[in-house]
């Protein structure tokens, strides 16, 4: 492709671009002439340029929508469907440039249908005659003063064509005297493209040798010439690569600039101190300069809404008014790329599901038509864009029930969480409670993704909303994402940049100032005013050793409303450092955003504070991956609930609440027998018991305790003699039982208590033989457990922590792939093979198809049968071993053999 | 830190490569995808990252990735050798392969060209394009491309 045809393709796709915002503010600013004559210009310039290619197809459709227009011009009314059409006739030349852009040469195929559709539009009044008359006349009658106009823009637009078609800037001139002969190319280019402006065929374009008689007419409005030539000198149009590259030269001059300041720091009389001020202040302005060349007004990315709402409004029959304020508001353009489509995205969704119908407005109250405002501004280093419309507000009530539905918070949690908190569960994946998916949302991207794209620009989003009144979406973006201040600071051996923007405060702590960490549970908090704020260390979160560090300085960092405390060993000083991109090969690690060059040469990581509060948050909701970190020599879980009962001989024993589904005191002489096996009928099924332990006899007169387990619809009733409390402690089992009905002992408020194997009970077998099991040895493995039933999830994770694991779980096979990316420290994998949609095998299938490290993770495979095609199907995939799903102590066998992959994966992140 | 550069290249079925070694073992590496020989110095160790990449390092205002060659291969770290990098690039990305010493550039034909041995270990044979044979020593001819994929190679390394 030419250069040439290149330039056209750009500079046609802006314009298109332009045309269709301006003919939706032209239908409803009919009378705007201005607005017309810019559209005019616009499509008339693409036309010209076609013809000059030789591009008959843009052309023809070009003209044709142009003859429309000079209808409006001329005083046709303006009516929607025109409109319409104009906007489709549009479309198609998108699509054909597209097509152009992609093969070099316009696609075969005509465009009668919309042709003569725009003929018709524009013939359909009485004023037909007209039109010939207006436009024939043109060039020969100057003295009117309307008509004088048109020649004046038309060959100004031809002007240009030919100005980008002369090879060098020295041909310009040319093209306003005809005379010499070696330009005479471009000239003569100029007045074919005037032709098609006569109401001569298309046709003829092509073969218009040029009449050179015309360009005079070029001449002819002076007036014009000079505003459109001035503003034409003071643009030149760049290709972004070499922008880029620019930025980044400049980048480079920075860091050497900062590494020269740091040299003559050392030396304090050195004769060039003057001289490197002077480069320094010139580089502090050069950088500037280029920042400034890459920023762009927001409108650029705003510039297709107006179009997408004015379809939605026609599509889903709703009247929609789009404000767009501080469209002049600049930033990065990288910034602006990333941040293009989410914001479509969200104007798409606030009309969609934002607004109600005009019905539902009118019923509640409210004007017909939805407004859907978007504002830009800028706020310190940041830019702020607001998306808010006045539709009914999200509905808070639908969100949490689809939360717990979808398992992503419990029932408790969710009523426990502000409504701020709850509107964020639409930003999860997959997240909709639309009741139907519509054509408009719902087409690729969603808020997840929304929410991802603004992320990895260090920005973040929030969401204000109100029933009945409207929903605020709030986007906070760095202005730039190429240079940012940081802090240095130092993490054991290393030093690592912590972008400025998200960081609070400072606070030195120390074991014995007042200002010190604390613990709950071994989760580190500092008391900061008035407020506890959770601690991460970053050594623990690097998985390194941070036993011991309770002196150094806790970074209070804000991502979204997560306030969060970073420990780090020494704070150095802050820099403005130029974010480089990491790696490839390091992309997958969550807790880094990039990586730069300080002043003394050295690279550093630059912290990502968004991952940081997501795996803060992880530690908070059950894994506990990071407090975990802290206490090498126990279990470092967070606190679980656990039901404590008298089970046999004044026995206390203990089993996770989670686990329970009811508690029960039934009629002892309801208990039946059939086959020697006590039975129950509970809530329309017979229900077996088991008794939590051998000395615990079924009672046969008064009330009888039961603790009932369901999962799916096969229920259990374990008989216990009393129930005794509910206490929330820190499952901290001590001895491994030697028993399989025991998973181990555990003091619980001050008593020793058994904490029974719900695996055990639950294949209703009295296998009470004592299986050796071996005391655990702790590890420092994370296991991740994936299994689509919360049922057995709770049921493994203590079999798995007494097993000397740390343990995460996934309830399906794409959020433990998700967890696999974010989280390193997964050192082996048990999953449940056979769940609905992705299956274990899919999942397997998918880990060792991934990077180097999933790839190369151990699985142990848990499954209800053991046959011949699974046993062969998990050697294809690599899988360490198969488990029966109920088979506790197999399992801890399966994993005690896998014992050494974990202390290769220690030794080779160590090394 | 001077390129390597390549010198009068001729017409005809000869290539040229850098000459690295790792232990005892001669490796090749295609002098056109070379782009840089120097001392890695400064290595920022990057936590969390697979095992096979040593650090992050400045490279005259770039930031490199460096990968060790040993740990690529599987072989156990060694120690106080005096290493050496060669700076590859893909995909606009520049890596420093780190080596335990580098050669010289050899010129070499067609004719000492042999297959891979179909009984070397999988990861080697993952990484090699052949092997030359030259006066009394082999010539492991490496993959560059194959070297800075980590994805699909490693199934068994860690699952042991």
């Amino acid at each position: 492709m030419d250069d040439l045809l290149r330039e056209f393709l750009t500079e046609s796709g802006e314009h298109l671009d332009t045309v269709d915002t301006e003919l939706v503010r032209f239908e409803q600013d009919p009378n705007n002439e201005t607005i017309l004559r810019n559209i005019f210009r616009l499509v008339h310039t693409i036309k010209g340029t076609c013809g000059f290619l030789g591009l008959p197809r843009l052309e023809a459709l070009a003209h044709a929508a142009e003859t429309l227009m000079g209808r409006f011009r001329d005083g046709l009314a303006v009516t929607s469907p025109a409109v319409s059409l104009i906007l489709a006739t549009l479309d198609r030349l998108k699509l054909i440039l597209a097509d152009l852009e992609a093969t070099g040469t316009e696609p075969a195929g005509a465009d009668t249908d919309l042709i003569e559709a725009l003929e018709r539009m524009s013939l359909g009044t009485p004023e037909v005659e007209a039109v010939p008359e207006v436009k024939a006349p043109e060039p020969k009658l100057p003295e009117i003063v309307v008509r004088e106009c048109k020649p004046g823009e038309v060959s100004l637009d031809d002007l240009e064509a030919a100005f980008l078609a002369a090879p060098g800037p020295d041909d310009a001139p040319a093209a306003w005297m005809p005379e010499p002969a070696p330009v005479a190319a471009p000239v003569a280019a100029a007045p074919v493209v005037l032709a098609p402006v006569a109401p001569a065929p298309v046709a003829q374009v092509q073969e218009a040798p040029a009449p050179a008689v015309k360009a005079p007419a070029s001449s002819d409005a002076p007036a014009e010439a000079p505003e459109g030539g001035m503003a034409k000198m003071q643009t030149i149009r760049v290709n972004v690569d070499t922008l880029e590259h620019l930025m980044t030269m400049v980048s480079e001059l920075v860091l050497t600039r900062n590494q020269l300041l740091e040299i003559a720091r050392k030396h304090e009389d050195s004769s060039y101190k003057v001289p490197l001020q002077r480069l320094s202040h010139v580089t502090a302005e050069l950088q500037e300069g280029v920042m400034k060349t890459r920023m762009q007004p927001i409108g650029n990315a705003w510039q297709k809404l107006p179009r997408v709402v004015r379809d939605l409004s026609s599509e889903l029959g709703k009247q929609i008014d789009l404000v767009m304020l501080g469209a002049e508001t600049e930033l990065d353009r990288q910034v602006l790329e990333v941040i293009k489509d989410p914001l479509t995205h969200m104007v798409r969704n606030s009309a969609d599901h934002g607004l109600e119908s005009t019905m539902q407005r009118i019923a509640a109250g409210k004007p017909a038509r939805g407004s859907i405002r978007l504002s830009a501004y800028h706020e310190g280093g940041t830019i702020t864009i607001e998306i808010a419309d006045d539709g009914k507000g999200l509905d808070l009530l639908a969100i949490r029930k689809k939360a717990v539905e979808r398992g992503i918070a419990t029932q408790v949690d969710v009523e426990r969480m502000t409504d701020a908190q709850v509107a964020k569960f639409i930003f999860d994946a997959g997240f909709s409670t639309a009741a139907a998916v519509t054509s408009v949302s719902g087409r690729g991207v969603g808020m997840d993704v929304v929410k991802t794209n603004i992320e990895t620009i260090g920005g973040v989003i929030d969401i204000a909303t109100q029933k009945g009144v409207g929903t605020t979406f709030t986007i906070k973006i760095p202005l730039t994402l190429a240079i940012v201040a940081a802090l240095i600071v130092r993490a054991g051996e290393s030093r690592f940049a912590v972008p400025q923007l998200a960081v609070l405060e400072l606070v030195r702590v120390d074991a014995t100032a007042p200002q010190r960490i604390e613990r709950i549970n071994d989760a580190p908090v500092l008391r900061l005013r008035e407020r506890l704020l959770p601690i991460v260390t970053l050594k623990g979160l690097l998985g390194q050793d941070d036993t011991g560090t309770e002196t150094g300085f806790v970074v209070v960092a804000q991502v979204g409303r997560q306030r969060f405390g970073i420990l780090v060993d020494e704070v150095f000083h802050t820099e403005e450092i130029v974010v480089k991109p990491m790696s490839t090969k390091l992309r997958h690690i969550p807790l880094f955003a990039g990586n730069t060059i300080l002043g003394d040469g050295a690279v550093v990581l630059i912290v990502d504070p968004n991952g940081i509060a997501r795996q803060v948050s992880q530690g908070a909701q059950g894994g506990g991956p990071i407090e975990a970190e802290s206490e090498s020599g126990e279990l470092g879980d967070p606190k679980t609930t656990l039901l404590v009962f008298k089970g046999g001989a004044g026995s206390f024993k203990a089993v996770p609440l989670s686990l329970v589904t009811r508690l029960e005191e039934i009629d002892a002489a309801k208990v039946e027998w059939l086959g020697g096996r006590p039975l129950i009928q509970y809530r329309g099924r017979l229900m077996p018991l088991v008794p939590a332990d051998e000395a615990i006899a079924i009672r046969t007169e008064g009330t009888q305790a039961l603790v009932v387990f369901s999962d799916g619809d096969r229920a259990m009733g374990l008989v216990v003699d009393e129930i005794v409390d509910i206490v929330e402690e820190r499952l901290d089992i001590e001895i491994a039982a030697e028993r399989s009905d025991l998973i181990g002992s555990a003091v619980l408020r001050g008593r020793a208590t058994d904490i029974i194997n719900i695996a055990h009970f639950l294949p209703l077998a009295y296998d009470d033989w004592a299986r050796g099991t071996k005391a655990a040895s702790v590890k420092t493995t994370t296991l991740l457990l994936v299994d689509d039933s919360a049922f057995f999830r709770d049921m493994l994770s203590p079999v798995l922590k007494a097993a000397g694991y740390r343990v995460v779980t996934a309830p399906g096979a794409e959020e433990a792939l998700a967890m696999l990316q974010a989280d390193p420290r997964i050192g082996v994998v048990v999953t449940d093979l056979e769940m609905p949609g992705r299956n274990g095998f899919d999942l397997v299938g998918a880990m060792r198809g991934g990077d180097a490290r999933t790839a190369g993770l151990p699985v142990i495979g848990l499954t209800g049968t053991i046959g011949a095609e699974a046993v062969e199907r998990a050697r294809t995939l690599a899988i360490s071993d198969l488990v029966a799903k109920f088979d506790r102590s197999g399992l801890v066998a399966a994993l005690a053999e896998l014992d050494a992959p974990p202390a290769v994966a220690a030794h080779a992140r160590a090394a | 830190m001077q390129a390597a550069n390549s010198n009068a290249t001729e017409a005809g079925a000869t290539q040229d490569f850098v000459t690295v070694f790792v232990g005892d073992t001669m490796f090749g590496l295609a002098i056109d995808r070379v782009h840089d020989v120097f001392i890695p110095a400064g290595v920022t160790p990057v936590p969390l990252s697979p095992p096979e990449i040593v650090g992050l390092l400045n490279l005259r205002g770039r930031v490199v990735t460096a990968i060790c060659l040993r740990r690529r291969l599987g072989l156990p770290a060694a120690e106080g050798s005096a290493r050496m990098a060669i700076g590859l690039e893909q995909g606009g990305e520049t890596f420093a392969l780190v080596v335990d010493g580098v050669g010289e550039v050899l010129k070499l034909g067609t004719e000492t060209h042999e297959p891979v041995p179909i009984n070397l270990d999988a990861r080697w044979r993952d990484l090699a394009l052949g092997v030359h044979r030259l006066d009394g020593r082999l010539l492991v001819i490496l993959d560059v491309n194959a070297l800075l994929v980590f994805a699909s190679d490693r199934a068994g390394a860690t699952a042991a």
